[in-house]
């Protein structure tokens, strides 16, 4: 029996795929199974193809894998769309019989359900064709029949004993279905075992605004935007109840604007979007820098440029995010590279931003944004939270808020706070916040900015290794691939091909460590979703090597099998000494 | 927020000394802005507020140079921008009296996007909007609310828009304390930047602030205002608006009002109708997700 399986459901944006996918998920983790999801929709509400795939199994999972071994169809497109990807030796498709006509090559199994019919002519509603399907995979994978029902009474309980009932019927129709047709065959199956830790099933972007609250957040502005809104979503939700508050904002300039009023009252203030609105807020960043006030800024990245592929991963806003606005301006650049990481990931961004007093900028993508996973239930009496630099007795006698320090950093008054009344500007200003326009003023003023940022340096958790420690091939991945190139590299590694990987969280100021691990490898290997090799240009310019680029520019993530391709190829140049 | 720390001098005169700085301003001799500075320093005097519990925003122009020139907290932010920034600030701690200052460029052109949504909200700030109708840090080109075939640096051969009416527009977006004054009237102005602060709610308060450099409006101003008939109520919107649309004068006083909740007891609303449900338990939260 196979207990890993990549299970991934197809069909009409609209007529329940993802809702589908998402039971099967909680189905799944439930049983105990570790999951990995991944999410691809169309912009639209309704219409245009949408897919769900998750991966589950007994194991830790790291990504959500390189091909399909389970593919659900709930039309023809659907089916013409993904059956490329359906594992040939062993897979499994299954497809609505009533409205798809299987063709080309097949893989090894093939189940016709005719879901259609079924909802349409016995149930007498073709809006049960998922829960239809939710009975098929029962039957065939063994998804705990009574734990799909409380998770359909869950999500459907609302809706009314009718409704509820229609939808019990819909799940047997399509166990009974299998049971009294289909002979299974494959290999596939889903195991139920006893859960060993507390665990927590969350998206990147819940994991994100649940740290955010871990952090001390009390203050959220922003403009939806996917792939950024349900971070806003669960922050309005909560953030009212720990006594902190969530605007929605008119636009995304307007968004960073009231977070950095209220950082400049002392609160810890956060913002998201995507692409299009950071691209928006560039010159706010700049008066963050200035005022050297702690903020955060999520950008959960979308392919771009302009609207771009709205619901589709990139990893492109790497450049915008180093540089975005005009003059020098210091800013923190993070990464979050898991769902996990979203949770600790993001408590150390506000970390970051009140030790520094700069804006922190976290790039998290689509992919990562609204894929779920089981990840260790968090301990938050176990959090580590810094909180800003305030003055003391003395400073206040002749309060000067941007006092020159060893670190860079000054004491910040905040109002309400008698003795440190100053006005914080956008302007140059000297250490008091008189305006300056002298020449070693601004040069003293800008070192003071940017020496700040060496502080996060020498910080925990700021970058991972994976791998041998002999490796002749590097990897150096950013943000949500890490876990992709884990699984590549530990296949490479169990090919006897030598290779590390190391994976920076903190982006900016860039870790020296990345030179010393540049240094040790033979050649060096960027994976990136973008086309100009984004990361790779700022390893090189810091560093002053070369790097292997390897970039994607798909709308989609990197597979596992992907890397290990291009491992591969780097080995046979470095034997063959090409 | 009475201070203890601020001693008047009796016999009802005020003591603004304590409210000034050290910074000279940079604003040009005879600008309006310098009666602005002294009905602000008056009316906190006046109301007796504690520096520390002050704070002044204001975005990018030669009038959002103000805060520096107030001894109080201060926010000098990025142009067009001093709406959202004060909105920050107010409902991140409601205990602060928030200002907001600036002027018609900052206000009315590259800012005027965020007006309809404080004016929503019912932000409780007031925004003191010194008007003097040209970007005076640029020297001197027309504003929106420059009279159309002005003749000046960008437009040559006359202005090509028409000025916007910034008092119909702020009746039109129902902002709830809606004044002009003017700086060459500190008494009135005075008591209209009072009324203003101690407003719950959005105050917009527009300034006739004339720049004696780029475009010297003091005489036609002084012979057009005329201020607001007693009989005038402004509680009621279709007269506030036939003010505001008057053309022979410049009506000065309080043109339109309405109490309704605002911003920052919404936030409280919102916070008690949250924490109805139990105290917040992240444990608790977090085992939601399982």
């Amino acid at each position: 029996m196979m207990k890993d399986v990549v299970f991934r459901v197809g069909g009409e944006g609209g007529e329940g795929v993802i809702s589908c996918g998402e039971i099967l998920t909680l189905a799944c983790a439930r049983m105990g199974n570790e999951i990995y999801t991944f999410r691809s929709y169309p912009a639209e509400i309704k219409g245009g193809y949408a897919m769900y795939q998750l991966r589950t199994s007994t194991e830790i999972l790291l990504s959500q894998g390189s091909s399909v071994d389970v593919q659900v169809c709930f039309n023809q497109e659907a089916y013409d769309r993904s059956i490329k990807d359906v594992r040939k030796e062993g897979g499994v498709v299954i497809y609505d019989s009533s409205s798809c006509t299987p063709s080309g090559t097949l893989p090894t199994h093939a189940y016709g359900v005719p879901a259609s019919d079924l909802a349409r002519l016995e149930l007498r509603n073709y809006l049960t064709k998922n829960i239809i399907f939710l009975g098929v995979l029962s039957k065939l994978f063994g998804i705990d029949y009574p734990i799909l029902e409380t998770i359909i009474k869950q999500k459907l309980g609302k809706k009314g004993e009718a409704i509820l009932n229609l939808n019990f019927q819909a799940l047997k129709k399509g166990y009974q279905y299998v049971e009294q047709n289909i002979p299974k065959k494959d290999l596939y199956f889903v195991e139920k075992v006893p859960v060993q830790e507390q665990r927590v099933i969350l998206s990147g972007n819940q994991a994100l605004a649940l740290g955010a609250i871990a952090a001390g957040c009390k203050f959220y502005a922003g403009y939806p935007i996917t792939p950024a809104t349900d971070i806003m979503e669960l922050l309005a939700r909560e953030l009212p109840k720990q006594g902190g508050a969530v605007v929605q904002a008119e636009d995304e300039i307007a968004a960073l604007s009231m977070v950095l009023g209220a950082a400049y009252t002392g609160a810890k203030a956060m913002t998201a979007s995507s692409g299009p609105g950071i691209s928006l807020m560039a010159e706010l960043i700049g008066l963050a820098g200035m005022a050297e006030l702690p903020a955060v800024i999520v950008d959960c990245q979308r392919a771009g440029p302009s609207t771009g592929m709205p619901t589709k991963t990139e990893q492109s806003d790497l450049n915008h995010a180093f540089y975005a606005g005009h003059g020098e301006a210091p800013r923190i650049v993070m990464a979050l590279s898991s769902v996990e990481d979203a949770f600790y990931g993001i408590i150390r961004a506000f970390n970051f931003a009140v030790r520094c007093q700069v804006p922190v900028i976290v790039l998290s993508d689509q992919y990562l944004a609204q894929r779920t996973a089981t990840i260790r239930r968090p301990d938050p009496s176990k959090l580590v939270i810094e909180e800003r630099t305030k003055p003391t007795a003395s400073d206040c006698e002749n309060y000067k808020r941007f006092r020159l320090t060893e670190s860079g950093v000054s004491p910040m008054a905040v109002p309400g706070e008698k003795g440190g009344v100053f006005t914080a500007t956008g302007i140059e200003h000297d250490e008091g916040c008189e305006l300056s326009y002298e020449p070693e003023n601004h040069w003293r003023m800008t070192e003071k900015r940017f020496k700040k940022l060496q502080l996060v340096l020498k910080s925990p958790d700021i970058y991972r290794r994976h791998g041998v420690n002999d490796q002749e091939i590097g990897i150096i991945g950013w943000g949500s691939s890490e876990g992709v190139i884990r699984e590549a590299l530990s296949k490479a590694n169990d090919r006897g091909i030598k290779v590390a990987a190391f994976h920076p969280r903190l982006l900016n100021p860039m870790l020296p460590e990345i030179g010393v691990f540049i240094r040790s490898c033979k050649k060096v290997i960027v994976p990136e979703l973008n086309f100009t090799g984004q990361f790779a240009r700022e390893i090189r310019a810091r560093f002053g090597v070369d790097v292997v680029c390897f970039n994607k520019l798909a709308g989609l993530p990197f597979t596992p099998d992907e890397i290990l391709k291009k491992i591969e190829e780097v080995h046979e140049q470095i034997v063959h000494h090409v | 927020m009475a201070s203890e720390t601020i001693p008047q001098p009796p016999g009802g005169a005020i003591n603004i000394a304590p409210f000034k700085t050290d910074v000279h301003p940079v604003w040009c001799p005879g600008c309006g802005d310098f009666g602005v500075l002294t009905c602000i320093y008056r009316m906190l005097a006046t109301k007796q507020l504690s520096p520390e519990n002050i704070v002044i925003v204001s975005g990018i122009g030669c009038s959002s140079r103000l805060p520096a020139y107030v001894n109080a907290y201060g926010f000098h932010t990025v142009h067009g921008r001093v709406l959202p920034v004060a909105t920050g600030v107010k409902t991140a701690n409601p205990n602060l009296e928030v200002i907001a200052v600036g002027g018609d460029g900052d206000a009315y052109s590259i800012g005027a996007g965020h007006i309809p949504h404080a004016a929503r909200r019912n932000i409780d700030v007031c925004y003191i909007v010194m008007d003097n109708e040209v970007y005076g840090l640029t020297k001197g080109q027309g504003s929106a609310t420059a009279p159309v075939e002005m003749v000046k640096g960008t437009t040559p051969f006359g202005q090509l828009d028409d000025p916007l009416n910034p008092i119909a527009m702020a009746i039109a977006y129902d902002i709830s304390f809606v004044a002009r004054g003017y700086s060459g009237k500190p008494k009135e102005l005075t008591e209209l930047i009072t009324q203003g602060v101690d407003h719950k709610g959005f105050a917009l308060l527009e300034v006739i602030s004339p720049c004696t450099t780029f475009h010297d409006t003091y005489k036609p101003v002084s012979q057009r205002i005329r201020f607001v008939d007693a009989s005038h109520d402004p509680t009621d919107r279709l007269a506030a608006m036939k003010l505001a649309l008057e053309k022979e004068t410049i009506p000065i006083g309080v043109i339109y009002k309405n109490q309704r909740t605002s911003f920052s007891e919404r936030i409280k609303t919102t916070q008690e109708r949250s924490q109805a449900k139990g105290t917040p338990d992240f444990n608790k939260l977090l085992e939601s997700f399982q």
